[in-house]
């Protein structure tokens, strides 16, 4: 029997042939998957990186809602134009509580995986509100209507039990006051912030869209926004011990 | 087969079942309506429910009306079942128009950032969702369950397997694309590209595409010719594939029955690693294999010649699955990605070109003999122009996946260029081509209403197509310059913005691109929709197109 008339197994045997594709076709996801899940070099050890405060966590999800993402990066490669341009390559650790990740795959805004705290509040909400006010030549919709629109805080608590359900280390205690922080956050004036900085390091809690009232869709993305790679400390990175 | 008058006439399990089934759909969905937590969810159980209820009496009402079921042969010959496959090939150029009309939207608003209109569901983030799903899976899907079920059935010689299944899947997958992209214009997406729609939309498609598995395996089981035909393993390989990536894709966890919004169950790079596993290889399988199998059949069928070459079928079907699953690093380069996957990545990416020149040259060398034809036959030439469009692609393909060249190309609109060669180039054009063939061929018509229409939507679309990959490739080139480029004392030359200054003539000259192929898809549907009408009807009971296909030996 020929080499070539041995195929025919596979061409007299709908099952066979089934089977020989599955076969085929797992190797290389198998290879290139599953050893991210264990090898400990894939997430470097950092100093600084804590789940979403429920504020920001909200933003995020407006930010996917608009599909911010499909003209942001959130990726900043080891390039010298970019590390000088937009800072600090990223690193894995920095997206280890993002479901789902939001590296982006295109530019046709800049990389915004550094914005936070580079910009003003009062920048950012006339930006969205009105792009071009702020920048004549971007191509930015305007996302005016986030102002008016109040954000969700009901069922904040369920949003973080689910990302806990799916691997982020949300405390018993950061679930139970989620509504109370996301409040907070937003009108520092009205709130516990002592303990919405001790749920959560490094948080910022400020009227963000400048409105009084209860808190905005807008307060919530540029929450988001004015958090997006501040957590990770770069004077304390030690490059060397997370070479991969 | 003898119409035997029964006594008592009985539901078949399918009828009942699915009848039962509906029912309790009908019931849940106003469940889930009234304990519904955003607008969005609500609306979409809603329409499941009149989806569900219309179906219940579709299905009640056919039981009645019909006698015995369809024979499996009549005279001898197979009775070919056409009907789901006219519905598919119409929703195909219905989705196709819609698509390309949201493309040229999008292509306008980045030109002219007015056209976004200040509201939620008209700005680019929602649209653009809505125009890849449309393209890719509303148009290419439908051309591909239509051709699939066309090809099954005429090279295995056999009636398509299951009574009311072959109408589930069509009706079922077109109503995933109802769902999907209603979903996207009311925000509601879990953002991993061409993977947006949400948790209930996903497991929606599932059933769906295990019946659609079931039916062309249970045709391949009872066919009456010894041998698979070639293009039956790239459709079976194209049907695995995307059941076993869309379920690893999109494994979420809903934040509640009642409501929208999902967490994916992954994190970070592991699921920026699934996502891109995913996302390259809805390319390798969906947008490649199953075009593939398009082309085993209707270019030999279309040339009357066989394929090329037996052996050269099996080493491209094999090599190109097998080395296709690895290329999904290559999105990922210089990411946070480690850089073995990356560079595992990067190497199968290379090594793909080979697999896939293999299959090029396969598809054109069947025209040995026959190449004259392309000067009369437009229909084949547009089949064969879209083989060379593969070519091209799956050659820049590599060549953009290498870490030096992606360092510039990356996040650039030269991506955007390179997938519209591939997307209206190959895909397109193969589709307009099988199309082309398949509406004459199910309406029982001569031929085509006009070939003289299919000249000048091979013209007018080509054109369109040089105009968009150049304007994209001068874009992307440009804007990865600009980024990178320094002033002589080590300063950064230019700012983002004058990048983004710079875009505005190619994306006007892109958009222009852009309607010239919708223009070219226009005429195609006024000469398909002519041919139905006016065609003159083939003779012979049942359309018999051509001599039979010998199985590739």
């Amino acid at each position: 029997m020929s080499f070539w008339s041995r195929h025919q197994i596979f061409e007299k045997n709908s099952i066979v042939l089934i089977v020989g594709i599955i076969l085929v076709i797992a190797i290389g996801g198998i290879v290139e998957i599953a050893p991210l899940f264990y090898l400990k070099s894939t997430i470097e050890a950092v100093e600084g990186m804590r789940p979403y405060t429920p504020l920001e966590l909200a933003g995020r999800n407006v930010y996917v809602r608009e599909g911010c993402y499909l003209c942001h990066s959130q990726m900043v490669r080891p390039l010298r134009d970019e590390v000088e341009r937009y800072g600090h390559y990223s690193l894995a650790a920095e997206s280890m509580y993002d479901h789902p990740f939001q590296w982006g795959s295109k530019r046709t805004g800049p990389d915004l995986a550094r914005v936070g705290a580079k910009y003003s509040d009062e920048w950012h909400v006339t930006h969205l509100s009105n792009p071009r006010a702020i920048v004549p030549q971007s191509v930015m919709p305007s996302y005016k209507f986030l102002a008016e629109t109040p954000v969700s805080t009901e069922n904040i608590a369920d949003h973080l039990s689910t990302n806990r359900a799916v691997g982020v280390p949300y405390t018993d205690d950061q679930i139970v006051n989620a509504v109370a922080d996301m409040k907070t956050q937003a009108d520092p004036d009205n709130g516990d912030t002592d303990a919405l900085l001790k749920r959560y390091p490094k948080s910022v809690a400020r009227n963000f869209d400048g409105k009084p009232g209860l808190p905005t869709e807008m307060d919530a993305l540029v929450a988001y926004l004015q958090m997006l790679g501040t957590l990770v400390d770069f004077k304390l990175y030690n490059e060397k011990a997370n070479l991969r | 087969m003898t119409n035997q008058t029964d006594s008592v006439k009985w539901m078949t399990i399918g009828e009942a079942g699915l009848t039962v089934i509906l029912a309790v759909t009908v019931f849940l969905s106003i469940i889930a309506a009234a304990k519904a937590e955003d607008a969005a969810y609500a609306f979409h159980v809603t329409l499941a429910g009149f989806a569900s209820l219309a179906s219940v009496f579709v299905i009640l009402n056919r039981y009645f009306e019909r006698g015995a079921l369809p024979p499996q042969e009549i005279d001898g010959r197979p009775n070919y079942n056409f009907g789901p496959i006219k519905f598919a090939t119409v929703a195909s150029v219905f989705w196709g128009i819609s698509g390309f009309t949201v493309g040229l939207l999008i292509a306008l608003q980045l030109a002219w950032p007015d056209l976004n209109f200040n509201l939620p569901w008209t700005s680019f983030g929602r649209l653009r969702p809505l125009h890849t799903s449309a393209v890719v899976f509303a148009f290419g899907g439908n051309v591909l369950i239509a051709t699939s079920f066309f090809v099954v059935q005429k090279t295995c010689r056999t009636r398509l397997a299951g009574d009311l299944a072959p109408w589930f899947v069509v009706l079922g997958y077109n109503f995933f694309i109802v769902i999907a992209g209603t979903g996207y214009l009311l925000g509601v997406t879990q953002s991993k590209e061409y993977a947006e729609p949400e948790w209930y939309a996903d497991l929606w498609l599932t059933i769906v595409w295990v019946t659609y598995l079931l039916v062309f395996l249970m045709t391949l089981v009872k066919r009456k010719e010894p041998h698979i035909f070639v293009a039956n393993w790239f459709y079976l390989a194209f049907i695995i594939t995307i059941a076993v990536l869309h379920l690893g894709n999109n494994l979420a966890l809903p934040v509640s029955v009642f409501g929208s919004k999902s967490y994916v169950a992954w994190a970070g790079v592991q699921d920026a690693m699934f996502q891109w596993w995913y996302g390259h290889n809805a390319v390798g399988f969906f947008l490649t294999a199953g075009f593939l199998a398009i082309m085993y059949y209707f270019i030999p069928k279309r040339a009357e010649r066989p394929v090329y070459s037996y052996r050269l079928s099996i080493v491209h079907f094999w090599a190109i699955i097998f080395l296709y699953i690895w290329a999904g690093p290559h999105h990922l380069h210089y990411s946070a990605l480690p850089d073995w996957t990356q560079t595992l990545g990067m190497t199968f990416s290379i090594m793909l070109w080979m697999p896939s020149w293999g299959g090029m040259i396969n598809g054109l060398m069947t025209l040995s003999g026959a190449w004259d034809k392309l000067r009369t036959d437009p229909v084949l030439r547009m089949l064969v122009v879209s083989v060379a469009f593969y070519g091209m692609a799956t050659f820049e393909g590599p060549l953009m996946s290498i870490k030096v060249v992606n360092s510039l190309s990356h996040y650039t609109d030269w991506t955007i260029g390179h997938v519209h060669s591939g997307a209206l180039g190959w895909v397109g054009f193969v589709s307009f081509g099988a199309l082309y063939c398949l509406v004459p061929w199910l309406w029982n018509r001569k031929g085509l209403y006009s070939l003289k229409l299919v000249e000048w939507h091979f013209w007018i679309a080509t054109l369109g197509i040089v105009l968009y990959i150049s304007a994209m490739w001068v874009s992307g080139i440009l804007q990865g310059l600009m980024w990178r480029a320094y002033t002589s004392l080590g300063f950064l030359e230019y700012s983002f913005i004058e990048s983004v200054e710079a875009m505005h003539p190619f994306y006007i000259i892109r958009a222009a691109g852009g309607g010239l192929f919708l223009i070219g898809a226009l005429i195609m549907a006024w000469n398909l929709w002519m041919t139905v009408r006016v065609g003159e009807a083939e003779e012979g009971v049942l359309s018999r197109p051509g001599a039979t296909l010998q199985p590739a030996e």
